[in-house]
């Protein structure tokens, strides 16, 4: 029988990654919110330390730990909670959950799995077991053959016929899957999910049936909810995350609704899920014909979008529901009076769109496909489709406007239209300029007409504004804009088309246009979602802004008591989760001092957009035209800026001009830190050292400033062609191909070209200062040198490695410009030191990424005191310095490149990481070893390899190699690396380069798993080497051997490994430090 | 859509609301409801309660996917309708697809409420005109077209709606091994549908149809439009049912005709229940269901005699839900089991309802 549960134990996701992103913060911070009102105690394991579950006030005690089986079978031996939550954690918590449960340990500690039972979860994870058990109630599933080996694989093809699609089971999202379509592609991705997994599906392709998912509820007594059902943009063959996905579905009938409904309940029914699932169909575009693709029996990305787009608390109802309530004992959240057993009526239409961050990788494989790649999205919501989408596309914030009025896309349209990319949408867009017609683009997409026909309204219609172009001069039309805002354009977008003949700037034009319809009366008006499409009066205020309708859902005090929180907007490679922690956290204090606070921000993975973590929460854009409407309608004492990382920080200007109360440190001094010109005088008058720069426009000018600071640069071209937009070069023959090739000089398009220091530290400093003068700071450094971007590299605070000089050379800078700039807020400081002497390299009166992990090292919210001091209260200088603590915490980067196919794995300038984690220990190295284990790091058993690259990296690794030895690893070396070590008097086995023929080959020895860790360091020389580096580097992700490419990090790690090692590991709660 | 011509819904209390015309050009009056489902827009204009409304749907786009052919199935029944045409008065939408696009999409909604005669508005901001219908309570509204002659309000309520939707003659549809008379009130093609694919033959008379001289195993009641008082004549047909014990199921005004023989009282809700997210649970169980309603009137349970009692309760505002003989095989449901459109969780209880008629017989021999 059942015991009583007092004590719960939530599994983490992790750090964020490709495919389990924010969205399992929300479900996590949700399900602990239920247990706390369910008076349960919680503990939490998630080393991912800018979550808003990993804050004191979410958990009752925390483990900054890896959510892996021997660390969480460790804290369970410690804590002996009565009861797990498996659910909320993706598939990260999923499988180590199943992996204990496997091994005897949840049994052995009498711990129970709360909400649905283990065997469910297997039953749906198991393709095989999936098929087997929805046969059983006659429910369909693609016909799939299971395999373990490739030869398996191969007679399976044959008998289903291609094209096919390969599938590795147990992976998140997709990992190892693809399509192929002939024996050649087959052995390629089937090897590749092979190595993610011992079991290869193979299944006959549905490619252009239409995709739908529903979010099915169920609780202890059998009783049945579907959320919400969303059906994809894209027809199946992409997968869910990568496509644009709308809530409810548009183009099913009552009649396939309701079937693909009940088929549903059937299923959860069948399987036995306490809680919340997805099922996933694909739906015959042609008749009522379904297959059911996948179910996923635990809160999951859609959960978390199918929560926003309806208001309905998924998470905080399942995780209620695993603690035996029935549905109708719990509440909606939204009206308070009816009961959580409903399915939610939505009155408008919700938009998702990926946020695609490809340019940033080299030689990634930029199509679209059955895994996924994007790193964040956004949802918008109208009240048409049309509305939807192009506020969806602004949202993205890849400096688009919309669907139409952007700069033309140059792609070959058909190409991009049946093998789509990142661009599809605006191929669309494109083929519509020159002439495709609905059907020829539905041929080639097989996108349901339904949606190109709205979004050949919205083209039509930009054709319409075009008749109107003049000079700004003369009012358009009432109708004329009326109808524009209807059909979701933007003020920039209609002055883009109407206003060509204008000679201001572009900005004053949007004004011009903001003006014409205010002095029209055309204004949007604000809705609330309120989970019962008006049926009940709503008493939360989770809203939106609309031009399809004309009254407002809601009356405004204009008391001047509320203030406006910018967010982060969609997550992305360089703004992820540690802006929701600091937006949260912003929230929460305004409303300790009894002032109104409202969110904006659009992103559904977050907690900043749950409605009731603030008083009024827009769901919509951050553009300056939305941010300035709902100012106007709340009139409110200020905006925040600076805790939502750039996207706010960009709007102070043009805010600030139109008078709005910017709080704390003025838009001025904002600018005058943004401004690189302004910023760079400023040091100078300071007497504050910076590397060398210069703002240039012609390549002679380029080469002259070479000259004069020397080899190697740094370069930021304006505007890209293909690649990276940052680079550092080191030789000139790089220097003429990268100015050549990769970017546009001009003076419409300067290059930033700085001096590039190499073997330098990089330290920051992340603080709070009150007019000018500081109050609290934490100084961090990096493992790394500079050169590796501070959003990949490994961070160490307190800063455990450098000079008194440093750091009181540090002190002084910063003092400096706290009070030149008269900051009143948070703000980050990056320094390069060397020899103890201290550069600036970028200052920013913004919250950083590091905001989270120092304030929960330090245990003070820098925040919390950020907006105190916003609000203009006093605060007092925090006493505490860094030597006071007597703990160490490293924060580490997590990569997703096992995603992002053929992309080369290295650290550069440009940040690739799509999340992180930071641990805690007594010493530099168990914090550094917890943190890197966090990442997916893991300690070799026996055999290393190691590539070392350039002469330094080769130095730097001489001692970890011995220390390796003298610990018994055995240690594999490619020539060069070996040689040099034989003259250091270290013997190890040579092994091939990839070009190389005959045995051994180091690929040989990846694939076939013969080494644990692959140290393979980059060298920036001859093609050859980059050519065999980035095999050695692309074996190793693809066979899924962890990876090292940092000289510094890797020789930090193997010192961790054999110091600390896995004994050295202590299972500590964030409080006991 | 600038060629549309101008049109607003206009309510008994002078609020207009401006848009345009999509439907039939001319003028058309009732009562003005709103329905929160998502889908099913061919299903509830054609289906016969909601005769004398103006429909509102709190979902802002329509007409998507089109309207299917009037194609029939293997018992001549239209195949995607509820009814052979569109009952509705009228129909105010905020966004209307004047494109479509589905397999069985044969026309336009624009295109087929004009065939049918029936005015319809977009543009309209149908989440103010539901807040304004929730706070007011259903409210008598007219449609008014620019250049189109306007009419007078009209109330729906006052009138025997339920005589203009019935069938006219007695029509027999099946041969299944129960014989089930369907008291056709305003009757759902999907009611006949879910009986006939359980084995029925089902007689459907009109709704003053003195069944009693029919050869009958099971008693069914329609759902129907309108206020059941208004129908006597059924519930005096009904009353004299109950003396018997052939088994009798309910649906919707079935519920309330049932209620209303058996003794017991019925009023009208403010706003009523339509949509598909209704929750009811089994009174004293953790029972609880998803249900497809559209109802303006409620039976009032405390009026109910003491042989007969509640059988379900809606969730949100504790109002009844369906009712149940305590001995005798007699039951309906406020909501709507058969759906279409809406959830088919409930529809379980036509299988008790044939489960029932096979117990009587088998008692019979």
């Amino acid at each position: 029988m059942e015991k009583e549960i007092k004590k719960v134990l939530l599994l983490g996701s992790g750090a964020l990654k490709i495919g389990e992103a924010g969205e399992f913060d929300y479900s996590g911070s949700q399900a602990l919110k239920a247990m706390h009102e369910a008076g349960k105690y919680t503990v939490l394991i998630n080393p991912n330390i800018a979550t808003v579950q990993t804050s004191e006030d979410a958990a009752d005690k925390i483990y900054y730990l890896p959510v892996t089986e021997e660390f969480v079978e460790k804290v369970i031996e410690q804590e002996r909670p009565d009861g797990i939550l498996l659910s909320f954690g993706g598939q990260t918590a999923l499988n180590c959950g199943v992996g204990l449960y496997r091994k005897g340990v949840l049994e052995k500690y009498g711990v129970q799995v709360l909400g649905t039972p283990v065997q469910a979860i297997i039953d749906t994870e198991d393709r095989k077991l999936f098929s087997e058990k929805l046969a059983e109630i006659g429910v369909k599933t693609p016909r799939s053959i299971a395999c373990s080996t490739m030869e398996e694989a191969v007679a399976a093809a044959h008998e289903l016929g291609f094209p096919l699609i390969i599938r590795a089971a147990y992976t998140l999202g997709g990992l190892g899957s693809g399509f192929c379509k002939n024996d050649e592609e087959l052995e390629a991705i089937a090897s590749s999910a092979f190595s993610y997994s011992p079991q290869v599906l193979i299944e006959k392709s549905l490619k252009g049936w239409k995709e739908v998912e529903y979010e099915v509820v169920r609780d202890r007594f059998d009783n049945c909810i579907t959320v919400c059902n969303m059906e994809n943009f894209d027809p199946l063959g992409i997968h869910t995350g990568e496509s644009l996905v709308v809530a409810p579905s548009q183009t099913l009938t009552n009649s396939e609704y309701h079937k693909l409904r009940a088929i549903a309940i059937k299923i959860i029914r069948h399987i036995g899920i306490v809680g919340e699932c997805n099922v996933q169909y694909a739906l015959d575009p042609e008749s009522e014909d379904y297959c059911v693709i996948e179910v996923n029996a635990r809160l999951s990305r859609s959960s978390a979008l199918a929560s926003k787009a309806t208001g309905y608390p998924l998470a905080f109802v399942a995780a209620k529901l695993g603690l035996g309530y029935g549905l109708h004992e719990i509440k909606n959240s939204v009206t308070k009076v009816t009961s959580a057993c409903f399915e939610p009526a939505l009155d408008y239409v919700v938009c998702k769109i990926p946020r695609w961050d490809l340019n940033k990788f080299d030689g990634v494989s930029k199509l679209l496909g059955s895994s996924m790649k994007s790193v964040g999205e956004v949802m918008s919501v109208g009240r048409t489709f049309e509305e939807a989408i192009q506020k969806g596309l602004r949202m993205v914030g890849q400096g688009k406007h919309g669907f139409v009025g952007n700069k033309p896309v140059k792609v070959n349209i058909d190409e991009e239209l049946e093998h789509p990319t990142d661009k599809r949408v605006y191929a669309i867009a494109e083929a519509f300029e020159q002439g495709y017609t609905i059907d020829d683009i539905h041929e080639r997409t097989r996108i349901d007409r339904w949606f190109l026909q709205r979004l050949h309204r919205i083209h039509l219609f930009k054709e319409a504004l075009r008749a109107h172009d003049g000079d700004g001069s003369q009012p358009l039309p009432e109708e004329v804009l009326r109808e524009a805002k209807r059909m979701g354009f933007s003020d920039f977008q209609i002055a883009e088309l109407t206003m060509t003949r204008s000679d201001s700037p572009m900005f004053d034009r949007m004004l011009r246009i903001r003006e014409m319809r205010k002095e029209m009366g055309i204004l949007p008006c604000v809705k609330q979602i309120d989970t019962l499409a008006g049926e009940y009066p709503a008493q939360t205020n989770y809203l939106y802004l609309t031009y399809n309708g004309d009254k407002h859902d809601l009356e405004y005090e204009r008391d001047h008591r509320s203030v406006i929180v910018l967010g982060s907007g969609a997550y992305r490679i360089g703004s992820s989760v540690e802006f929701d922690w600091c937006g949260v956290n912003t929230l929460k204090t305004l409303t300790q001092v009894g002032l109104r606070s409202v969110m904006i921000n659009y992103n559904p993975e977050t907690v900043s957009t749950d409605y009731d973590i603030c008083d009024r929460l827009y769901f919509d854009e951050l553009t300056f035209e939305r941010v300035m409407d709902i100012i106007e309608l709340e009139s409110p004492y200020g905006v925040v800026v600076s805790t939502g990382g750039q996207i706010p920080n960009n709007l102070a200007m043009p805010l600030h001009r139109q008078g709005v109360n910017i709080l704390g440190t003025s838009a001025e001094s904002i600018d005058r830190a943004e401004d690189r010109q302004k910023f760079s005088s400023m040091c100078d008058a300071l007497g504050i050292d910076q590397p060398r720069w210069r703002e240039l426009t012609s390549l002679d000018d380029i080469y002259a400033f070479v000259d004069e600071v020397g080899l190697p640069v740094l370069i930021r071209p304006s505007y890209v062609l293909s690649g990276a937009a940052m680079h550092v070069v080191y030789e000139r023959a790089e220097l003429d191909r990268y100015l050549s090739e990769a970017a546009e000089i001009s003076s419409d398009h300067p290059v930033v070209v700085s001096e590039f220091i190499e073997h330098a530290k990089e330290i920051e400093m992340d603080a709070v200062a009150q007019r000018g003068e500081i109050k609290v700071s934490a100084i961090s450094e990096h493992v790394e040198f500079a050169g590796v971007h501070s959003g990949d590299a490994t961070i160490v605070f307190p800063a455990q490695r450098l000079y008194l000089e440093t750091i009181r050379q540090i002190r002084h800078i910063a003092a400096k410009i706290a009070r030149e700039l008269n900051i009143s807020g948070p703000f980050n400081i990056q320094f390069l030191g060397k020899d103890n002497h201290v550069k600036v390299i970028e200052c920013n009166l913004r919250a950083s990424r590091s905001f989270p992990f120092v304030s929960k090292i330090m245990k003070f919210n820098f925040i919390t005191m950020a907006t105190r001091v916003m609000l203009g209260r006093s605060v007092e200088s925090h006493p505490k310095s860094m030597f006071d603590i007597d703990y160490v915490g490293v924060k580490s980067s997590q990569f997703s490149f096992a995603r992002l196919q053929n992309a080369d794995p290295v650290l550069s300038v440009d940040m690739t990481s799509t999340g992180e984690v930071a641990c805690i220990g007594d010493s530099y190295y168990e914090a550094l070893l917890k943190s890197l284990l966090s990442v997916g790091q893991a300690i070799p058993e026996k055999n290393v390899l190691i590539s070392s690259g350039p002469a330094r990296s080769k130095v730097e690794l001489l001692s970890a190699t011995r220390t390796l030895l003298r610990h018994g690893f055995k240690v594999y070396a490619t020539a060069g690396s070996a040689e040099f070590l034989a003259q250091h008097g270290i013997a190890v086995d040579v092994l091939g380069w990839p070009d190389e023929s005959g045995s051994p080959n180091v690929i040989d020895y990846i694939r076939d798993k013969k080494v644990d860790l692959v140290i393979n360091i980059p060298k920036n020389q001859t093609r050859r080497e980059l050519d065999n580096g980035y095999k050695i580097r692309r074996a190793a992700i693809d066979f899924n051997i962890p990876l090292l490419t940092n000289a510094r990090l890797a020789s930090a790690f193997i010192m961790a490994v054999c110091q600390v090692g896995k004994d050295g590991l202590a299972i500590r709660s964030w409080g006991s430090y | 859509m600038q060629t549309m011509k101008r049109a607003a819904i206009v309510l008994e209390d002078g609020s207009r609301y401006e848009g345009r015309s999509f439907g039939f050009e001319g003028g058309a009056s009732g009562e003005v409801v709103f329905y929160t489902a998502m889908t099913g827009y061919v299903e509830s204009l054609t289906d016969p309660s909601y005769k004398g409304q103006i429909l509102v749907p709190t979902y802002p786009m329509v007409g998507n996917y089109g309207v299917p052919s009037a194609e029939k199935d293997e018992w001549g029944i239209e195949k995607y309708y509820e009814s052979d045409r569109i009952h509705c008065a009228g129909l105010a939408v905020s966004y209307y697809s004047d494109e479509y696009s589905h397999w069985n999409g044969a026309k336009s909604l624009g295109e087929w409420l004009k065939e049918q005669r029936v005015p319809a508005v977009c543009g309209i901001d149908t989440r103010a005109l539901t807040q304004k219908l929730r706070e007011c309570g259903s409210m008598l509204g007219r449609i008014e077209i620019e250049g189109c002659d306007t009419t007078p309000f009209y109330d729906p309520n006052t009138d025997n709606v339920v005589a203009q939707v019935s069938t006219r003659e007695r029509k027999v549809y099946g041969d299944g091994p129960y014989r089930v008379v369907v008291a056709d009130c305003g009757v759902k093609y999907n009611i006949l549908r879910c009986l006939l694919r359980r084995g029925a033959t089902v007689i459907r008379v009109p709704w003053d149809y003195d069944f009693s001289r029919e050869d009958y195993d099971g008693l069914f009641l329609s759902n129907g439009p309108g206020d059941p008082s208004q129908c006597g004549e059924t519930i005096a047909h009904i009353a004299a049912a109950l003396k018997d014990d052939r088994p009798i199921m309910g649906i919707c005004l079935g519920n309330q005709l049932l209620a209303r023989a058996a003794g017991a009282s019925t009023y009208k809700l403010k706003y009523g229940h339509r949509g598909h997210n209704q929750p009811v649970t089994v009174p004293d169980t953790d029972k609880c269901y998803i249900t497809s309603q559209n109802h303006g009137f409620a039976i009032d349970d405390r009026t109910l005699p003491e042989d007969w009692q509640t059988l379900f309760v809606n969730v949100n505002d504790g109002t009844n839900e369906g009712i149940r003989h305590r001995s005798k095989p007699f039951f309906s449901t406020q909501y709507h089991p058969e759906a279409s459109s809406g959830p088919v969780d409930t529809e379980y209880l036509f299988d008790r309802f044939i489960e029932n008629i096979k117990i009587w017989k088998a008692s019979k021999k």
